[in-house]
């Protein structure tokens, strides 16, 4: 084929007034957007390679980049919009599934946007948590059915707990979807502020270990990397049946990004293609998932809580009931906007469910079965600010999965290319020019801050509610009103109208 | 002494060193634009990013603790400041004989391209007392300015 009908996505525009010809946009762009002119003595850019990814324009030191939507329009048409046209234009060209990363991207509505908090006012105190103690510390697993105390102590051993100083958790983000920087990072940053991170289907890499203690380890249906001494690594495991980016998909990391250290972590060879199958082989039934738990319990002599991640779909409540009953010490659920390294186009946008409704149907579901103490619930799938944590933990959840707001905190600037393996912040990349530019000290300092920030936030908001304890607002629907919703909607979600 | 020391396992090769050090020794130091707009030959920067890629690090000036450029230097232009340790070239007596760069083991000294037939190397932008330009602005941390030997 000779002729491509693609036209760039997105304009460069450089000042020549301010622009001093020192290339460091030009050493920046992996994708090589930038080129330095050596017979006219400077820079010169091709639209056509840039994906917005801004890295020049955060770095150029005298601000004289700015990039814009391409202003090529096509004959306005409310059925074909730009996107439509060009995917055709890419797969006549291709003859292939159109792959891109992050999470999709769609306007389909955003719940959390349509639920609004409550406060004290007058009738019930406020609490002001500067002043005063303030309670966020979770716990993550099986709850016994009741507490019997004796002397002061309890007389029933508890199922094994993950412990959180703050509910929230870095998501399952494997060694080699992103790079072992970025993985470093958060489990330095999980660290400081008592969280999690969670390995992903990746394996568990040898300077990781240290982090044992704030690691949940991930078994997915390829099993890579995963050992006694990974298992036991951890301070919970989770096995994933699906994620909200591609539901009914296993991980894909082409073998190019399966470098030696990769290679050695997964535990495959070199340079070969990573592919998950889509279900796992030995589990076709709530029967056999319970298999899987109880060997991964036996193996961790029931030390340590299992979960199961599941992908947030159409009959979410009756699957997580029948998971709770396999044995599962917590659930995690991901709604249809939660991120990825690399999916479908058509999966991501296409298939799962809103997030906000899973969890309200879940949690319904499991206190109207009477087994709601017998899991946590921790959700993920877009979380984008503090307030969406405390509406999620009104709606029921115990903690929240963060994955791609984590990745924004290192530099993530969303231009959905990680499968191209070409991320210019060094975050979702193999490529070691690249994965040196970040610099792990400087991301771990900003995830924790991330945390930290939200913490506070949560706390105020708790506060205004005149809630001490997050624990109080676990499953609070009353601290949560709809706006702009239907009645279906909000029985559904089980809140009431604004105003109501 | 205090000494600036690279971490090439974060040295993203970007440059911003470079060229923030030329400002600083520019007519323009505090203007960027100007530097290298207005100022009629192009600002030397006085660290360079030494690359073999994926390895990359910033070099300059170490300040030797027994500098050969100072006991090579015919005029006594190139003096160690016995207090600071900081080995600075008085451009006002350097008579640009090059014995500087033939000595030094880092090939941390240059010609000044700035028309004057003199020495130009690091001088810890001790002229202006704080973090030095290369370090402040480093976009990744790849630098450090500290009087203990940096350990990995």
């Amino acid at each position: 084929m000779t002729l491509s009908l693609s036209t760039p996505d997105f304009l460069i525009e450089r000042n020549r007034d301010r622009c001093i010809n020192c290339q460091v946009c030009v050493r920046q762009c992996a994708n090589e957007a930038h080129i330095w002119d050596e017979e006219e003595q400077r820079v010169k850019s091709d639209d056509a390679l840039c994906v917005d990814c801004q890295r020049c324009v955060t770095l150029c030191p005298t601000h004289a980049l700015t990039i814009r939507k391409y202003p090529l329009e096509f004959r306005e048409n409310a059925n074909w919009s730009a996107n439509a046209i060009k995917a055709i234009y890419k797969q006549a060209e291709s003859g292939g599934i159109l792959l891109t990363g992050m999470g999709n991207d769609q306007p389909y509505p955003i719940f959390w946007d349509h639920l609004l908090l409550n406060a004290s006012q007058v009738t019930n105190p406020s609490i002001d948590p500067l002043r005063e103690p303030m309670e966020l510390k979770t716990f993550l697993g099986r709850k016994p059915e009741k507490l019997m105390v004796q002397d002061g102590k309890l007389v029933e051993e508890m199922p094994p707990q993950l412990e959180l100083e703050v509910p929230i958790m870095f998501s399952a983000m494997s060694y080699g979807s992103i790079s072992l920087n970025a993985i470093k990072s958060l489990a330095a940053a999980a660290e400081k502020t008592g969280i999690m991170y969670n390995t992903g289907e990746g394996g568990l890499h040898k300077d990781l270990y240290k982090y044992g203690k704030n690691t949940i380890v991930q078994v997915a249906s390829g099993r890579f990397g995963v050992h006694p001494q990974y298992l036991e690594a951890g301070a919970a495991i989770e096995i994933k049946i699906g994620q909200g980016a591609k539901p009914g998909i296993g991980g894909h990391l082409p073998g190019e990004k399966v470098g030696l250290e990769v290679s050695q972590t997964r535990m495959i060879p070199e340079g070969t293609d990573a592919i998950s199958p889509a279900p796992h082989h030995d589990i076709y039934s709530i029967e056999d998932l319970r298999q899987l738990i109880y060997s991964l319990k036996e193996a961790t002599q029931y030390r340590k809580p299992v979960g199961v991640k599941i992908a947030a779909v159409h009959n979410i409540a009756a699957i997580a009931s029948g998971i709770a009953r396999a044995g599962a010490d917590i659930i995690a659920i991901d709604g249809f906007r939660g991120g990825t390294g690399a999916a479908p186009l058509r999966t991501r946008d296409n298939v799962g469910l809103p997030i906000e409704l899973a969890l309200a149907a879940v949690d319904s579901r499991l206190r109207e079965e009477g087994i709601r103490n017998q899991v946590s619930l921790v959700i993920g799938g877009s979380i984008r600010n503090s307030a969406d944590i405390v509406k999620a933990i009104a709606l029921g959840a115990d903690a929240v999965y963060i994955g791609t707001a984590a990745l924004i905190s290192l530099g993530c600037h969303l231009c959905q290319k990680c499968n191209t393996g070409k991320c210019n912040w060094g975050i979702a990349t193999q490529n070691p020019l690249l994965v040196k530019r970040l610099n792990p000290e400087i991301g771990a300092e900003r995830a924790a801050n991330l945390i930290s920030a939200w913490e506070h936030e949560i706390k105020e908001l708790l506060g205004g509610m005149g809630i001490n304890a997050i624990e109080s607002l676990r499953g609070n629907r009353l601290m949560l009103r709809g706006i702009g919703l239907s009645d279906r909607e909000l029985s559904i979600l089980g809140v009431m109208s604004a105003g109501e | 002494m205090k000494r600036v020391y690279a971490r090439e396992e974060f040295c993203a090769g970007c440059k911003l060193c470079e060229v923030h050090c030329a400002v600083a020794h520019s007519e323009y130091p505090n203007d960027i634009i100007k530097a290298f707009l207005k100022q009629k030959v192009k600002p030397t920067p006085r660290v360079l990013v030494e690359e073999n890629q994926p390895v990359s690090f910033a070099l300059q000036c170490r300040h030797c603790d027994d500098a050969p450029c100072t006991k090579a230097c015919i005029s006594g232009a190139m003096q160690k400041d016995s207090l600071t340790g900081v080995v600075t070239n008085d451009e006002s007596r350097c008579v640009g004989c090059w014995t500087c760069i033939l000595v030094c083991p880092f090939g941390a000294v240059q010609r000044d391209a700035g028309g004057h037939k003199v020495a130009s190397k690091c001088d810890l932008c001790s002229s202006n007392g704080g973090l030095p330009v290369c370090v402040q602005n480093c976009p990744n941390g790849a630098l450090v300015f500290t009087d203990e030997l940096w350990r990995r």
